[in-house]
């Protein structure tokens, strides 16, 4: 056993594996999950729920065969990543499965849709189907340097990804759907992970041309056009569509995605500026000549207005969900966050955790993605090669801007974007593409954490004497 | 690439750093206001969520209750016992349609939500009970609400009853009514039912006892008696007064005329009330003129809004010219009066010229059943001396034994009172308001003063009378509540 007793994550010699010690974090995550299950059944029915064994078993199953998989194919892999996201995506199925008994939401789709089926069985079939996502792709992406050969693949994939919902009826009013029979994918949630792979590869290769082949422009660096052109197209085009799609959130993750990665492949604080720049420019032509978009914004400036509560009372009802949790919450089951109805258990889940578990609810929740986030930056800067670093930087940061702007969106901070909760909130794409992220950022934090192979003995090599004083 | 990769990492805190600032300014600063919000439904869900407190008549028993509703997220619907009879004092309390009256004015302690109960809240609090809303103990007299109601029957009318000396209510009654019940909860049949209320055009919703004004008709010739015998213009009630027949109103050529062919020349004044003649009334507020005719109103209430606490609309004497303020001393032209007024009237005339301020809340009580307010009864004002009072209560005395208003007379009982038959409608084109105010008297002073109207326009236009269609209902009355008090 190695007598170093390095703790952090960048420890890049001989690091311990800390496999017992996730876990016993799988093992509390479970448990929080499976007592705010108890927590909801106790509260609405006054009962231990009927279901909690099955949902316990189900919970135990996926986070066992996943932290098994993580011990036999990434054995020095971040120990936190995993159990934070079992945490969020059990808790997540608690809220689901509360706001499916909410008789207001069973009769608000009863009146919409003829029937109600609750949505917390599918979202645990989504799980463990994110689950199996999970380990195949640990089982099979052996190195993550391996996705550096498909650099343009993933360029093509996430544009055809991003173009198809064009072709499927809108939504709610966004076209980022792909319907297919009973199932629905959300392609936006994939595309993310193919554009971080994308920008990863390209800039691996750019990134010295792009930072120094560049000429000065008023105080800034800007780099030759035969650099930076495919890069900036790619960008404009997947914001374009999204733009066309009314998928206001996917743009802006997109875009946060490529300056923060622009700005760490070149290390030049003028891609920041140069960014903002843009976004400012982006924004306010968005926003002159989309009607949708201005609603957003007043809705954002007045949640309150007549003219506001009458097209939408969400903002509102979302708001007054977070005041009603005060600092403790109401207790699970016992908010009426399901005032905010459509939505509620998606992109407005947050509003229930803010109500019924209250603002120390909601810290420890912002904590965990927080957590997720800063574990997924401490990834890249142990990671060893220049992609590993790009790619994990590109998913945490994109995993941090979309937290941001869902939860900001649904607590009245920035203008609302629709976008889901990663692992939080109902939906299948989004449950699945954050557990490949999450795979994919173990994968690198493995390798990175990965002791160094010891030299192979040379003939020449004498035996070091120590020599003690 | 690790100094950049260093910002960013500082980048994502802050962003993770701002939803946590944002998250607790709107949990812990803002929460209050986010929870007073209109829009809040909680508010609503909250304040249903328990059992209302009741409203208590004769002292003890509930007229109100709670039923648990399944069907929406409001727990509690009210329900009324007797609503139509009670819906003059209760008042509705809708899911839908918030409340009115009473239900509405103590909705505080109804709801357990008011201030003085918040020691209450505290302590339940403690000890995990259920939330509960307070009582409201009212004044009224169940025998004497089901006489005033059933005695309208179908009627269109209202009865108001006082005790004079405390000025406590004891009915009021008000036909035709509606019950609250019907749309208490919010469901589509609440609607429908209210909707239907809202377009009845025999306004059942309107509480005629106390927010509906009528001309008083001959019933305020005991104002007119009163300002009269205060202001010195005749002492003696049985002297002859100075009154031509026909008496020609000041300033026309119009002659104020008398119902039928009474005698009514000169009369004393229980003469003149005895058979309520027009022109020794209309010659007395004339002779007064319109100043001290409306200080007398005044001091009996008149021009100013009553609260028992519920508001009653404001009966109205008003200045005017000396042909329109001779009209008005016989209840006519501008004078209007609703029946709560004028049973204040008969009140102060029974309690020796005090005038009590009415009420129908008598306490306020916890949920623990602890009285947390106790009304004191409280003069409002002395529209009469002593003295008058007792020469206005031989001439009403008279009116019952031997005048007009025969139909109230009480076995073993002293009983004083007064018809009216009020005109109105254009060029009196209307069938007219058939008026009673009366007292009864026993040895222990006044237990009962009641004012009846009935605007009946079904029944054929010379049935109507004071005396024939009112002071048989304000007899039921007054006799309900003597045998109550047996």
């Amino acid at each position: 056993m190695s007598v170093v007793t390095n703790t952090t994550t960048i420890g890049a010699i001989d690091a311990p594996s800390r496999r017992n010690t996730e876990l016993m974090m799988m093992v509390f995550a479970i448990a929080i999950s499976v007592f705010a299950y108890a927590n909801v059944g106790l509260a609405m029915d006054g009962k231990i729920p009927s279901g909690m064994f099955g949902y316990g078993a189900g919970l135990i199953l996926l986070g066992g065969v996943a932290h098994l998989v993580v011990r036999k194919f990434a054995p020095y892999a971040d120990p936190l990543l995993l159990p934070l996201a079992t945490l969020l995506n059990g808790l997540g199925l608690v809220l689901i499965w509360r706001l499916d008994q909410s008789p207001r939401l069973i009769q608000r789709a009863e009146y919409l849709y003829g029937a109600y089926s609750p949505d917390a069985p599918k979202q645990l079939l989504y799980s463990a189907i994110g689950v199996a996502l999970f380990v195949a792709v640990l089982m099979v992406l052996k190195d993550h340097r391996i996705l550096q050969r498909y650099t343009y693949i993933s360029m093509a994939a996430a544009l055809v990804l991003l173009v198809i919902p064009m072709f499927f009826p809108a939504v709610n009013g966004a076209k980022i759907w792909i319907s297919l029979g009973p199932f629905s994918i959300q392609p936006g949630e994939f595309a993310k992970i193919l554009i971080a792979i994308f920008f990863s590869g390209y800039l691996m290769v750019k990134r010295d041309a792009l930072a120094l082949a560049s000429r000065r422009f008023m105080g800034l660096y800007l780099p030759r056009g035969r650099d930076l052109g495919p890069i900036i197209t790619i960008w404009a085009l997947s914001i374009l569509i999204l733009v066309f799609e009314t998928d206001l959130g996917t743009s802006l993750l997109f875009f946060g995605l490529f300056v923060v990665m622009l700005y760490v492949a070149t290390e030049r604080t003028s891609w920041i500026v140069f960014g903002l720049a843009m976004s400012a420019v982006g924004a306010v032509s968005v926003a002159s000549f989309e009607p949708h978009v201005q609603d957003r914004v007043n809705a954002w400036l007045d949640p309150f207005s007549k003219a506001t509560m009458e097209q939408s009372d969400q903002i509102a009802q979302s708001l007054m969900s977070f005041g009603s949790g005060g600092t403790l919450g109401t207790g699970l089951g016992q908010g009426h966050s399901d005032l905010i109805m459509f939505a509620a258990n998606a992109d407005f889940i947050l509003s229930t955790v803010g109500e019924e578990l209250g603002l120390a609810g909601m810290m420890a929740v912002l904590l965990i993605y927080g957590l997720i986030v800063e574990r997924g930056v401490r990834t890249a800067l142990a990671a060893r090669d220049p992609f590993g670093k790009l790619l994990a930087i590109g998913l945490s940061g994109a995993f941090a801007i979309q937290v941001f702007v869902v939860a900001g969106g649904v607590m009245g901070l920035i203008p609302l974007s629709g976008m889901t909760m990663p692992f939080l909130a109902y939906g299948g794409s989004s449950v699945l593409a954050n557990w490949a992220l999450i795979a994919i950022l173990i994968r690198i934090s493995d390798t990175a954490r990965r002791p160094a192979p010891a030299p192979a003995p040379s003939s020449d090599a004498e035996m070091t004497q120590v020599v003690r004083p | 690439m690790n100094k950049p990769l260093r910002r960013i990492a500082i980048f994502c805190g802050v962003l993770i750093f701002a939803l946590l600032a944002r998250t607790n300014y709107l949990q812990y600063v803002k929460a209050d206001e986010l929870n007073t919000r209109d829009e809040n439904r909680r508010v609503r869900i909250e304040r249903y969520a328990h059992e209302r407190g009741n409203i208590i008549v004769d002292g003890g028993k509930s007229i109100t209750g709670s039923t648990e509703t399944t069907s929406s997220d409001f727990k509690y619907k009210r329900v009324w016992q007797d609503g139509p009879m009670w819906a003059p004092v209760t008042g509705y309390s809708s899911q839908a349609f918030d409340a009115s009256q009473l239900e509405k004015i103590e909705d505080g302690i109804l709801t357990g939500n008011d201030d003085q109960l918040f020691f209450d809240r505290t302590m339940s609090m403690f000890t995990g009970e259920k939330k509960q809303g307070g009582n409201v103990v009212t004044t009224l007299n169940s025998a004497a609400q089901k006489a005033a109601f059933e005695g309208l029957g179908n009627k269109k009318g209202a009865v108001a009853a006082l005790d004079p000396q405390t000025g406590a209510i004891l009915a009021l009654a008000s036909t035709p009514s509606y019950d609250p019940s019907t749309f208490a909860g919010n469901s589509d049949k609440d609607s429908k039912a209210w909707q239907k209320l809202q377009k009845d055009k025999d306004k059942p919703m309107l509480n005629r006892a106390l927010r509906e004004t009528y001309p008083p008709g001959s019933t305020f010739k005991i104002v007119t008696a009163a300002a009269a015998l205060e202001n010195g213009l005749y002492t003696d009630i049985d002297a002859k007064t100075k009154s031509p027949v026909p008496f020609r109103l000041p300033q026309t050529t119009q002659d104020l005329p008398n119902e039928g062919s009474i005698q009514c020349e000169n009369v004393p004044l229980r003469e003149a009330l005895r058979i309520s003649c027009n022109t020794v009334f209309g010659k007395i507020s004339d002779d007064l003129g319109n100043q001290k005719m409306i200080d007398q109103a005044n001091k009996f209430g008149f021009n100013k809004d009553v609260f028992t606490p519920v508001r009653a609309t404001e009966s109205v004497y008003p200045k005017d010219n000396p042909p329109q303020n001779a009209m008005a001393g016989i209840g006519q032209a501008s004078n209007r009066a609703t029946p709560l007024q004028m049973a204040m009237v008969a009140s102060a005339v029974a309690n020796d010229g005090k005038l009590m301020q009415p009420y129908m809340v008598a306490k306020r009580q916890s949920p623990g059943l602890d009285d947390i307010y106790t009304h004191e009864p409280e003069q409002l004002s002395q529209p009469l001396s002593a003295e008058n009072a007792q020469k206005l209560q031989e001439m009403m005395k008279t009116v019952v034994e031997s005048g007009t208003g025969s139909n109230a007379k009480i076995q073993g009982v002293t009983v004083g009172g007064k018809t009216g038959t009020a005109q109105h409608g254009l060029g009196n084109s209307e069938n007219p308001y058939a008026w009673f105010i009366s007292y009864a008297k026993t040895d222990s002073g006044s237990p009962v003063a009641v004012a009846v109207v009935v605007e009946d326009s079904k029944a054929t236009r010379d049935d109507i009378s004071g005396g024939g269609l009112a002071a048989p209902i304000a007899k039921r009355v007054m006799q309900a509540v003597i045998d109550s008090k047996k």
